[in-house]
């Protein structure tokens, strides 16, 4: 196996306010090989949009990366000098957001927006660059997409919008697209849309994807590997069937057992104890230990590695599968 | 459109007709001009022609209704300190404060725009608080000090600039202009300073607040995770954004400006309407005084109106026939 496209190492971005340190991403490492689909799942307030955003470096202050290494092919972009971290942005990383109706701009057409976006990578004509723009929106789906380029975003539907945010960050064909919750936004039938075609996108230009969502079905229909934040850090991770089949990790459990899917007709959603701790006070040791129900006096202690072939959970009390 | 533009017409005359009500009746409250026009020892037969010579026997219902149908037939009356037609008469002022209140609106905007974006993009610099200072400073010093401490620096003490008055104009197609000419905008130049330092702190804080918000949008941050350069993203993104409240700040403010350089044009001794205006005032120069708000009032419709065209053009959200949001 070849080095991997992305490697990140015990990452920290923490975010210095007036009522202390957050730790958002507090030790977090995966790699990402190219052309792979990583789900990043977890709560609101887990750390999973601030570890994407950390990878573009477009963390904003107060928000600082104090730690840790992100090497994007064989590139350590933590540290990168903020000129060089933008040719790579958008090239060879790109991002795409939750609500297309916030990340498009209102009063630009949407060939004028695709334009900036290749004319910050390539010195083309005006003319060039829109008939790239307009190449990449047909590859997205948008019929008569030459046509559209004078259109302005309220024009298009929410699906139709987020096709032109997805063909945006695919216009330089990167190696990586980190996708914050694409589909949160959108209704139920187009976001199965979507996520097909994202599939089949990266899968034809071998690009790699993060998938961050808090919707498990949702990875598990697209990725390949899976990886379970929580409170900053990674409490499980390992390929996406096996671990949605058969947890480790009690919080994964837990994830999985209040998807509305898994409870018998009429019976009670079960849910996770508590809430998420804050991130300016997260307790010492298992973060998950107060709302646990294997937690013992134990898992005041940082929680060890427990290791199956290819997965991985952080854990003292893990719950046994067979291998 | 066109049934929107014809609409706002009407609603413009209706506001200007309500105006020239108001001041016919507020002015007439004010005092009799009679008294000021003639002197105090002429004889009563003299009093009383002159009385009926300005038509200020008949009531005053009467007297606004004469002057309705005169404006209809484009006669705004004439002045009675001067003797001649009111129009004539600010029109003959209105190009010398057209130009300097344009020149101070313009300027105002031009340099505080682009210094209010880079307070808004770096708000913790120390550039941007030096922005924010001068901006303070413009909106709490009062104009009269400014202009007279611009008079003792730049003309007396330096010896740069003229003091005051307007300097030779250069004419074209009948009307004076100062901006043409190297030496009329050495004549302008202070007074035009003078005016356009509350603009700049204005601009300044309203382009600071709207970068302000608008860094903080994903559209910013999408058009940053396409690589775009905070330049570009400055320029095409957050200007275009923030375009809607500068535009109808610039008109408000030129409208008051036109209207209201009274102060200014005293300290300069600038000739134009605002000061034809206070000396209407104090002699109570009727025609000239209701002329002169009418032609405010419609000065303030056009401008509110050319802005509310203005809007559909940076924002198509706003433009008619478009599909529904």
């Amino acid at each position: 196996m070849s080095a991997p496209l992305l490697e990140v190492r015990d990452l920290r971005t923490h975010f210095l306010t007036r009522a202390g340190v957050a730790k958002a991403v507090d030790g977090v490492s995966f790699s990402l090989g190219r052309g792979e689909i990583l789900g990043l799942v977890g709560e609101s307030g887990s750390g999973k949009s601030v570890t994407g955003f950390s990878l573009l470096g477009l963390v904003d202050p107060p928000g600082r990366i104090v730690g840790g290494s992100i090497r994007f092919d064989g590139r350590e972009l933590v540290g990168l000098p903020p000129a060089e971290m933008r040719a790579l942005r958008g090239r060879r990383l790109a991002m795409v957001f939750q609500d297309p109706q916030a990340t498009l701009n209102p009063v630009l057409s949407i060939g004028a927006q695709m334009a900036l976006a290749v004319r910050a990578h390539e010195a083309v004509s005006e003319r060039a660059a829109l008939a790239r723009a307009a190449a990449v929106l047909a590859r997205v789906g948008i019929p008569d997409a030459a046509r559209r380029l004078g259109a302005y975003p309220h024009e298009f539907s929410g699906g139709m919008r987020q096709r032109v945010a997805i063909a945006t960050a695919l216009l330089h064909g990167p190696d990586l697209i980190v996708a914050d919750e694409p589909t949160t936004a959108l209704d139920v039938s187009i976001q199965a849309q979507i996520l097909a075609e994202m599939k089949s996108l990266a899968a034809e230009s071998g690009t790699a994807l993060i998938w961050i969502s808090h919707d498990l079905a949702t990875v598990s229909a697209l990725a390949d590997r899976v990886l379970v934040m929580y409170a900053g850090r990674i409490v499980e991770t390992g390929p996406v069937g096996a671990v949605l089949r058969a947890p480790i990790h009690p919080y994964t459990r837990g994830l999985l057992d209040s998807l509305p899917a898994m409870a018998a007709p009429g019976q009670r959603l079960r849910q996770i104890p508590g809430t998420a701790p804050s991130l300016l006070a997260v307790p010492a040791g298992c973060a998950f230990a107060p709302r646990c129900p294997r937690a013992d006096a134990a898992c005041g202690a940082p929680p060890p590695e427990a290791r199956l072939p290819d997965r991985l959970a952080l854990c003292h009390h893990p719950i046994e599968v067979a291998a | 459109m066109l049934g929107y533009v014809i609409q706002r017409l009407l609603q413009s005359v209706l506001v200007m007709l309500a105006m020239s009500a108001l001041v016919f009746v507020g002015v007439h409250a004010i005092g009799n001009p009679i008294d000021v026009l003639i002197s105090p020892d002429a004889t009563q037969d003299i009093r009383a022609e002159a009385i009926r010579r300005y038509g200020l026997d008949l009531p005053l219902w009467q007297q606004y209704l004469a002057f309705l149908g005169r404006l209809l037939r484009g006669d705004f009356g004439t002045s009675f300190v001067f003797g001649m037609p009111v129009l004539e008469l600010i029109l003959s002022r209105l190009p010398a404060t057209l130009e300097l209140a344009l020149a101070a609106v313009l300027a105002g905007t031009l340099i505080g725009v682009p210094l209010g974006i880079y307070a808004g993009y770096r708000p913790d610099g120390i550039l941007a608080r030096g922005i924010m200072a001068v901006s303070v400073l413009g909106f709490s010093v009062p104009t009269f000090w400014v202009g007279l401490i611009l008079i003792l620096t730049f003309a007396v003490n330096l010896g740069w600039l003229p003091a005051g008055d307007r300097g030779p104009v250069m004419e074209v197609f009948g009307v004076g202009w100062s901006f043409l000419t190297l030496e009329g905008l050495s004549f302008m130049l202070l007074p035009a300073l003078n005016l356009s330092l509350f603009k700049l702190a204005m601009m300044i804080r309203l382009s600071r607040a709207g970068t302000r918000e608008i860094m903080l949008t994903d559209t910013v941050k999408f058009a940053r995770a396409a690589g775009l350069s905070d330049l570009t993203i400055l320029r095409r993104h957050v200007l275009r954004l923030i375009a809607i409240p500068i535009v109808t700040v610039f008109g408000l403010e030129l409208g008051s400006t036109l209207a209201f350089a009274v102060v200014t044009e005293t300290i300069f001794n600038w000739p134009g309407v605002g000061k034809l205006i206070i000396d209407s005032i104090t002699a109570l120069d009727r025609p000239v005084m209701v002329a002169y708000l009418v032609l405010v009032a419609f000065l303030f419709v056009t401008i509110n109106l050319v802005v509310d065209l203005s809007y559909a053009l940076l924002d198509p959200r706003l433009r008619r026939g478009g599909a529904a949001a």
